[in-house]
């Protein structure tokens, strides 16, 4: 890593491998992150592989000594909701994909393991996971948060506030998620209703 | 196992409401930590090098 004290042009040069490596160094995490927002495996490759093509063409703009975790990251989340508006009626997040078995004995434990708290996220709006994501397990502060988010430091707090109360809300069976939380009308929307109404079954749904 | 906890809290003692709280918080986010880490700690596909490798002499390419 080039020490913040001595900037250099010479990181973004294309033929300095101390970029390419440290773009490498970074793709377990992207892949991380490209997961949880995608909550499917060859999406988030796809998604990370992306990333990593538009990181090199845009290395240039990257400026030495900053968060290049936190730049890549934002080119990421920025990759994964113009791919998003170009397949807008693809489901916003792949359930069956999130909890197939890609294959091998170490997947399937993996799977078998998939937590009710994973499970839930997939029913948190993009907003509240993105942020909860970043700062509960990808060890981001606020600020950086705040950054890749494009919104204020405040926004990402009471984002990732309200992403835990709806996951608490979500883990005990409760259907009267906040609005903010509720999916768009859609394919996805009816089918997670339906999985609510199955989860309370003496409590009928009230939004129907 | 997710109703357990509202059995033992006693809405009269807010204190140990929150408490309750805060604990299933803190397992939450060892549940969001440990998604995460599993997937950072995955070996990186190959495609990810030759990804790499691809672009570098596609940029050296140009140049010369």
């Amino acid at each position: 890593m080039m020490p913040a004290s001595s900037p250099t042009p010479q990181a973004t040069k294309p033929e300095n491998p101390d970029f390419k490596n440290e773009l490498l160094s970074l793709v377990p995490f992207l892949r991380a992150f490209a997961r949880s927002l995608t909550g499917n495996p060859e999406a988030a490759d796809d998604l990370a592989q992306e990333t990593l093509v538009k990181a090199w063409q845009s290395r240039s703009s990257f400026i030495p000594g900053t968060n290049l975790k936190a730049w890549l990251f934002t080119i990421l989340r920025n990759q994964f909701y113009s791919d998003r508006r170009r397949a807008w009626r693809q489901a916003p997040w792949d359930q069956e994909a999130a909890e197939r078995i890609p294959g091998g004995a170490d997947d399937q434990v993996y799977s078998a393991e998939l937590s009710d708290t994973v499970r839930a996220l997939g029913r948190l709006s993009d907003e509240q996971r993105e942020a909860l994501i970043l700062v509960g397990a990808g060890g981001f502060s606020y600020e950086d948060a705040a950054a890749i988010c494009k919104c204020a430091v405040g926004t990402v707090k009471s984002r990732v506030a309200r992403a835990r109360k709806t996951l608490i809300d979500i883990l005990d069976g409760d259907d009267r998620l906040d609005d903010a939380a509720r999916p768009a009308e859609g394919d996805a929307a009816r089918e997670i209703m339906a999985q609510l109404d199955k989860l309370s079954p003496g409590e009928p749904s009230k939004k129907r | 196992m997710t109703q357990q906890w509202e059995a033992t809290v006693d809405e009269e003692r807010p204190n140990e409401k929150a408490r309750a709280i805060r604990a299933r918080q803190r397992a939450i986010g060892r549940e969001l930590r440990r998604m995460y880490d599993d997937v950072a700690q995955e070996p990186v596909p190959d495609e990810f090098m030759d990804l790499l490798t691809r672009i570098d002499q596609a940029a050296e390419g140009k140049k010369s």
